[in-house]
């Protein structure tokens, strides 16, 4: 075949880490040898992770997969013309079972386009919703994002509308949108995957942001830790600015609308808002006293919206589709799609979007196909390492927000942590702590020393030592750890802390010492 | 400090127009070009944009990625967060110690389904092992 041939494997980092970049080299080189003249599309990733690198073909409209694709498998992959019969074949993407059981809303772009080639963003939907809010008033657009229901997909699931609609109102000339982009939870990528696939998705989110409450500057706080993330939305902004679509006269409407990129430097707790801002500042990234909240006075003291990358993404669909279809999705006040992250000991882990409500049993078993070891699953953790661990028998939990709470959890920014029988629960909890004391910012006497006494007291209780008396003092530290934080980091690290002692004590029991492991005194 | 580091210190700071609120920046800026934010760079930076030394080591000691000696850029990154621990993370780690491969903790590199992960430079690893590290850490420092 010396046809013309155009193939597509993702640039996304998740593909890279496992060899999406040698796949691409020997996809040139052959085709070269063999004087084919070849397109290599590289977008975003499908999030299927088990699957990259995932080469794609477009047959008829059609995109056929192949994977996981390694350097050595791409000879035959030529020899047999990319057919379906070939062993890596898995037929049509879209129709895969774990494509087809989602809703994805904003992750329609993702691995489908280039990130970096703004028509075909453009022609698959892009700037919908922005020429829509162009065209309406700032109050209608902030009127479609209330009625919507979009709550904030950072964590806390704060209303959006009723956030701009108080920016909006208050008083100042300058005021400003930052996005979150500090995704620091372990088991999540949802905003790393979008950021990598469809960064316009997220740019425009922040453009309509800042007409709807009067912001002519926007910044991105982008955790470091993300460096190919970086290149993408660097790049992105680059071109839309070049394009008119960023600067002094969007889309030729006179409006003005500037997009600065910030990059984070290594500190879990500039994920919290307020010292996210404090780091935008300059300065180290303590929590602030809030009142007065962002809205009001945020970055310089300016009204602030500061949203995570899912919320910002979730609205130019609401405005381009309107209000009511979002709220069709899900169920009383957990409306729209989440991006949940499957992660961990998992045998098919990636993102899935979907309304809330599905079961954690569902997503993880029907889905995910359970443990990546084969073992049984022990342990389940949900909205990262602040959230609850969750035992086998709590599965069946609805994954919503009223639920979650309910059970004494929380679904977070939607990353699910899969944990099998190995898992000891004891030293969960022990990191738990050391975690909090590592990326404390110090403000908090409980956090700042509360954490380091809980993780060597916890140390004492998994040595066996006075294992009671250690236990209920951990109980007790808890308890002030959760009274007296400003911020959700020292205010929720009991929560994966008491989880584990609820559901797994027996890991916390004393074990007979060895006689060279008892502890003199 | 050379007259040559002094000058790309002013220069960093000029690009950024001299906001002390790119202080982050600045100091991203400087580490990569000298491995480190020396108190001489430091010195310069506070001059430059007008901040005293107390703030800028405060803000050098609070991140992580900034550094007072030179620190290697390709060093390894090992992923210590919950997501990776499921997949082995402590042992990975114990048996580069066995190995004598030099490691660091980072928390979280978004691979989460793809663990245990690794960071080398900007090089992303997924489904780390001591042979798949090894080979990156010699790739990296061969290209050097």
């Amino acid at each position: 075949m010396t046809e013309p041939l155009t193939l597509y494997l993702p640039r996304d980092a998740a593909a890279r880490s496992v060899g999406a970049d040698v796949v691409a080299e020997r996809l040139q080189a052959i085709a070269q040898q063999r004087g084919i003249p070849l397109t290599l599309v590289r977008t975003g990733s499908r999030g299927m992770m088990w699957l990259e690198p995932l080469v794609e073909i477009e047959r008829g409209g059609v995109r056929h997969g192949f994977g996981p694709v390694d350097g050595g498998d791409v000879e035959a992959l030529f020899d047999q013309e990319f057919a379906d019969s070939h062993s890596l074949a898995l037929g049509p993407v879209e129709a895969l079972d774990w494509m087809q059981a989602q809703t994805r809303l904003l992750y329609r772009r993702c691995g489908v386009i280039d990130p970096l080639d703004l028509d075909a963003f453009e022609e698959a939907g892009g700037l919908a919703g922005l020429r829509a809010a162009l065209a309406q008033t700032s109050a209608a657009t902030i009127e479609a994002v209330t009625a919507s229901g979009l709550r904030g997909r950072g964590g806390a699931g704060f209303p959006a509308g009723i956030k701009w609609k108080t920016a909006a109102e208050a008083p100042g000339a300058q005021k400003y949108i930052c996005c979150n982009a500090d995704e620091g939870d372990s088991g999540t990528f949802a905003d790393r995957m979008l950021i990598e696939g469809d960064p316009g998705l997220l740019i425009e989110g922040m453009v309509i942001a800042g007409l709807a409450v009067g912001a002519t500057q926007g910044l991105i706080y982008l955790r470091s830790e993300y460096p190919d993330a970086i290149a993408t939305l660097r790049a992105t902004i680059s071109a839309w600015e070049t394009r008119g679509w960023l600067g002094d006269d969007i889309l030729g409407s006179g409006k003005s609308f500037r997009l600065t990129l910030r990059r984070g430097a290594g500190s879990y707790v500039c994920g919290e808002e307020s010292a996210m801002l404090e780091s935008l500042e300059g300065k180290r990234g303590e929590v602030r006293v809030k009142p007065p909240i962002p809205a009001i006075s945020g970055l310089f003291g300016k009204p602030t919206i500061v949203n995570n990358v899912l919320t910002l993404a979730s609205v130019p669909d609401i405005l381009a589709n309107g209000a009511a279809a979002y709220q069709a999705l899900g169920n009383e006040r957990s409306r729209g799609t989440q991006a949940f992250q499957l992660a961990g000991n998992i045998n098919r882990g990636g993102l899935f979007e979907a309304p809330f409500g599905l079961s954690l049993r569902e997503l993880i078993e029907t889905h995910g196909g359970g443990t990546r070891s084969g073992r049984p699953i022990r342990a389940v953790q949900v909205g990262g390492p602040l959230g609850a661990y969750l035992p086998a028998s709590m599965l069946d939990l609805p994954l919503e927000y009223e639920a979650f709470a309910a059970a004494g959890a929380m679904l977070g920014h939607g990353g699910i942590v899969v944990f099998d029988d190995t898992v000891d629960m004891a030293r969960q909890a022990e990191f738990a702590m050391e975690f909090c004391a590592e990326e404390s910012c110090g403000k908090c006497t409980p956090c700042r020393i509360g954490s380091v006494r809980g993780a060597e007291t916890l140390a004492k209780v998994r040595r066996g030592e006075d294992v009671e008396a250690n236990i209920a003092l951990v109980e007790e530290l808890c308890t002030l750890l959760t009274d007296g934080s400003l911020c959700a980091m020292g205010g929720l690290t009991p929560m994966p802390v008491m989880s584990a002692l609820r559901h797994f004590r027996e890991d916390f029991q004393s074990k007979p010492l060895q006689v060279d492991e008892r502890v003199v005194d | 400090m050379p007259q040559a580091d002094i000058e790309t210190a002013k220069q960093v700071c000029a690009r950024h127009d001299h906001r002390a609120d790119a202080l982050i920046e600045i100091l991203h800026d400087v580490q990569s070009r000298h491995r480190c934010v020396s108190d001489d760079a430091a010195r310069v930076i506070a001059h430059e944009l007008n901040i005293s030394r107390a703030e800028i080591q405060g803000v050098r000691s609070f991140y992580a990625d900034f550094t007072t000696e030179p620190r290697d850029p390709n060093r390894l990154r090992l992923c210590r967060a919950e997501a990776c621990q499921s997949v082995g993370a402590d042992g990975l780690a114990a048996a580069l110690d066995k190995a004598g491969i030099a490691h660091e903790a980072v928390y979280c590199l978004g691979n989460c389904a793809l663990g245990p992960a690794a960071l080398i430079g900007d090089r992303l690893i997924g489904r780390a092992s001591v042979d798949v590290l090894a080979a990156a850490m010699t790739k990296a420092h061969s290209d050097d």
